[in-house]
């Protein structure tokens, strides 16, 4: 007599595991174009203001950065709450601005030398008092062209 | 009697090409974020000899903020969100009579109190050093923003596109470059008709 094994009820089968690599690599591949290195932490306050009439800085590299604001917390007991100005990843004082264009500038292949931006990245509670003043730094180095960099948004968000 | 069987197995051949889908889908469509803001240009440092050109009262549109972010336009108190309007006029206005300064395309009052032509229109802003930073974007954005629409209503008559989209695909860098070499001449165009004379003095103390 033909025996007939009877599966038990509730018994699933095995899932496939097979295609667990690919996602992994499609994970993989994903977070890798997406994210962009950074290549300082940003140890001051940086919410930016909003602005409408926004350009996009394109290509990075003909970009020097130039962060300011409060310190963030972890920096307040070192250097106090007032505005600083954030160089690469250390703070720095206004007279030091001038050199570091100049530095950043000597680095960059020479034929993108004389079309760099300056970023600044500044936090909205700033003082225009310390602005004022990178740009007076950057106007002894030429640096003429500047970028206020803000989040896309409606500008009368800022004053509140 | 209906038998029981146990769920069949799912056929996981096709999953690796659901995940490529995926990942193609993805690559195609995150750009990476790329930074934006106000772009202006600071003035240079001039030679101390050199004498400051004469420039006429009415072409000037003084703007001041002072330390609470209250603004005095042309020596009047006004509110922010009027200041793209005020701006607008005033570079619209074209006052000159008939001459080589007649400005042709402006649809402004033409108030011979108020500038002469937009190319001699100078927006001067000036500061406290205690104003918040801000304030100075809003009000920054607000003049951009008066170029702007005058550029755009200039570049709609001529070309019939925004002056905005224009500038922003010749500058984009994927733009193939016999569109960019056409678009250049449109830009200069509009820009040389409302060209930007932002003028920052430095800041005050008090």
């Amino acid at each position: 007599m033909a025996k007939f094994a009877k599966k038990k009820d509730g018994d699933l089968p095995a899932v496939s595991t097979a295609s667990l690599p690919d996602i992994v690599f499609m994970l993989l591949f994903f977070f890798m174009t997406v994210t962009t290195m950074k290549d300082s932490s940003i140890m001051v306050e940086n919410t930016l203001p909003n602005a409408s009439e926004t350009k996009k800085l394109e290509k990075k590299d003909r970009i020097i950065y130039i962060f300011a604001g409060k310190p963030t917390k972890e920096y307040q007991s070192v250097y106090g709450t007032e505005t600083r100005i954030q160089l690469n990843d250390k703070f720095a004082n206004v007279n030091e601005v001038g050199s570091y264009i100049l530095a950043e500038r000597a680095k960059k292949p020479q034929e993108l030398q004389n079309v760099l931006t300056t970023a600044l990245k500044v936090d909205k509670e700033a003082n225009m008092g310390l602005i004022s003043d990178i740009k007076q730094e950057l106007r002894k180095v030429n640096a003429l062209k500047v970028n206020y960099t803000t989040f896309e948004g409606d500008a009368f968000n800022n004053i509140q | 009697m209906p038998r029981r069987k146990g769920a069949p197995e799912v056929n996981a051949g096709s999953m690796a090409d659901i995940a490529f889908l995926l990942l193609i889908f993805f690559l195609v469509t995150t750009t990476i974020e790329t930074d934006a803001g106000l772009d202006r240009m600071l003035p240079p440092i001039e030679p101390p000899t050199e004498d400051p050109p004469v420039i006429k009262q009415k072409n000037i549109f003084t703007v001041n903020i002072n330390k609470n972010g209250q603004l005095l336009v042309e020596e009047k108190i006004m509110n922010i969100k009027d200041l793209r309007a005020a701006a607008t006029e005033f570079l619209d206005n074209g006052g000159a009579p008939q001459g080589p300064e007649y400005c042709s395309y402006c649809k402004g009052k033409r108030d011979p109190n108020s500038s002469d032509n937009p190319n001699k229109a100078i927006i001067s802003l000036k500061n406290d050093r205690e104003t918040k930073y801000a304030t100075y974007i809003t009000v920054q954005n607000e003049l951009v923003g008066a170029y702007n629409d005058l550029r755009n209503r200039e570049a709609q008559r001529l070309f019939n596109r925004d002056f905005v989209d224009m500038e922003a695909e010749y500058l984009n860098p994927e733009t193939p470059s016999a569109v960019r070499e056409e678009l250049k001449d449109k830009v200069k165009k509009i820009q040389d008709l409302f060209p930007q004379k932002l003028s920052e003095a430095e800041t005050s103390t008090n």
